[in-house]
């Protein structure tokens, strides 16, 4: 079937199966990978991307479901001239991110907390960051890095 | 992993998505958030041959004043709900329930009506949903019927909706600043609830519990202690009477047991005060 979808701004037409999750349309038919996959059970939040402004789970999502949607993906969220939006600036100053496999999910996961709430309290962050997994951090710096941007942009 | 093959069918209307049933029979599945059922079909535990997508029926996506009840379209999502000022004035339970549904990308898509017909004795709304005595409206070929909740919830993953049967609305009566509580039991954030209680005062006090049986449950031998004015320690002494608990990793028959009675107290005691 045709999806046609919103990507960073950008309208973008393929075509695929309707068992093809969202994920594995946006790394694979538009070959967008810095959406990362890291579970098989909608539950580390590495695929987190918008969908209409909103963090949602892609590859617990059909593209088909998708269709029409505008989405921003990690990849959208620097300006055209590479300047890092603040919550990506945050995670690097306030050393948000070992390995970084998490890290699209979880700005991600951040930029749509922040849309919701503009002021978290750490306590709001934390939970509002409960569908995203990290291995390496031990979120302390997450949390430091999310509410540095809040404090930023406020 | 990747799910099963399937015929995709966007539903334009409720009533094309009962058409659409009525056509395909049992080898069809509606979706609506998708949020249980593409995880099941991810590990081909669901292989629906036709998907009814309904998640686009924006016309079943509300939260109205009923007069003595509030109606919500089957499509809400839970985040609408958690954010409700409505709920928050009419039907608190409800709205804290949502809040406490899995993470936040989780409640951007599921939806009420999903998380009922779902029919999981382990999901948080139809505790709710039972404890405020709240009731559904299913549509069929054949027109509408209202089910309470207490015939709605059959069996494991099993309700009463029929399988050319959509769920179009939910009503909840209004709380009327009826005390209210839910304990949600888990050891990790976003988990489901190894036990839940919801509870609910006032003039037809509901006490409801989570992953206690097969079945969404009502524990009505505290409901009965509490209407005889029984304190809050000696209501939720018998919580776990008539219970069926699973055993899984989590815990035993034993301890899920001793879980329901200290949640159905604690949430007594939040609800009186
Ligand atoms: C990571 C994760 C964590 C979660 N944690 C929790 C939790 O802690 N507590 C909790 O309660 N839930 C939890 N959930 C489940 C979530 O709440 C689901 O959204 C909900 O259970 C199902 O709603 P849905 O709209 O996504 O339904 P779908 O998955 O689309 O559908 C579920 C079932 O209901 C049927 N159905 C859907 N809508 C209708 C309708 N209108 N009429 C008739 N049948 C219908 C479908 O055919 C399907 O069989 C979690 C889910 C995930 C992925
Ligand atoms: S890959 Fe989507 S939640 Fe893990
Ligand atoms: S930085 Fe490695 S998983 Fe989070």
């Amino acid at each position: 079937m045709e999806v046609q979808v919103t990507v960073n701004g950008q309208s973008h037409s393929a075509d695929c199966e309707p068992r093809t999750l969202l994920v594995h349309f946006i790394r694979e038919q538009l070959g967008l990978t810095g959406t990362n996959i890291g579970c098989d059970t909608s539950s580390c939040g590495a695929c987190t991307v918008h969908i209409d402004g909103e963090s949602v789970k892609s590859c617990t999502m059909f593209a088909a479901q998708a269709r029409g949607a505008d989405i921003t993906t990690i990849e959208g969220l620097a300006a055209d001239d590479g300047t890092l939006h603040p919550m990506q600036q945050a995670f690097m100053e306030c050393h948000g991110l070992q390995c970084g496999y998490c890290t699209p999910g979880m700005v991600m996961a951040a930029t749509s907390l922040l849309s919701e709430n503009p002021s978290p309290t750490e306590t709001e962050v934390r939970e509002g960051l409960e569908g995203n997994l990290c291995r390496c951090t031990g979120y302390h710096n997450i949390v430091k890095s999310v509410l540095a941007a809040a404090g930023g942009e406020s | 992993m990747i799910p099963a093959s399937f015929e995709y069918v966007e539903a334009a209307s409720a009533d094309a998505a009962i058409a659409a049933l009525t056509e395909h029979g049992d080898e069809a599945k509606l979706l609506a958030g998708g949020h249980s059922l593409i995880p099941l079909m991810r590990f081909r535990l669901a292989t629906p041959g036709v998907l009814v997508d309904i998640g686009r029926l924006d016309d079943l996506s509300y939260i109205n004043d009923g007069g003595d009840h509030i109606a919500i379209g089957a499509l809400t999502r839970h985040r609408a709900l958690e954010t409700s000022d409505m709920l928050a004035a009419e039907a608190p339970l409800l709205r804290h329930v949502a809040s406490q549904v899995g993470d936040p990308q989780v409640r951007h898509r599921g939806t009420l009506g999903g998380s009922l017909a779902h029919g999981d004795p382990a999901s948080d709304l139809p505790a709710a949903l039972l404890a405020m005595g709240g009731s559904v409206v299913a549509k069929g070929p054949g027109g509408e019927r209202v089910i309470t909740a207490d015939d709605f919830f059959t069996g494991f993953l099993e309700t009463a909706l029929g399988e050319d049967e959509l769920l179009t609305e939910i009503r909840i009566p209004k709380a009327g600043g009826a005390g209210w509580s839910y304990q949600k039991f888990n050891r990790r954030a976003q988990d489901w609830a190894i036990v839940g209680a919801a509870v609910q005062l006032g003039a037809n006090p509901g006490v409801a519990l989570v992953n206690m049986g097969p079945a969404p449950m009502r524990a009505g031998g505290v409901e009965a202690a509490i209407a005889s004015g029984s304190s809050a320690a000696d209501a939720a002494a018998v919580a776990a009477a008539g219970t069926e608990p699973p055993v899984d990793l989590n815990g035993d028959e034993a301890y899920r047991a001793h879980l329901a009675r200290v949640l159905v107290e604690r949430g007594l005691i939040e609800a009186q005060t």
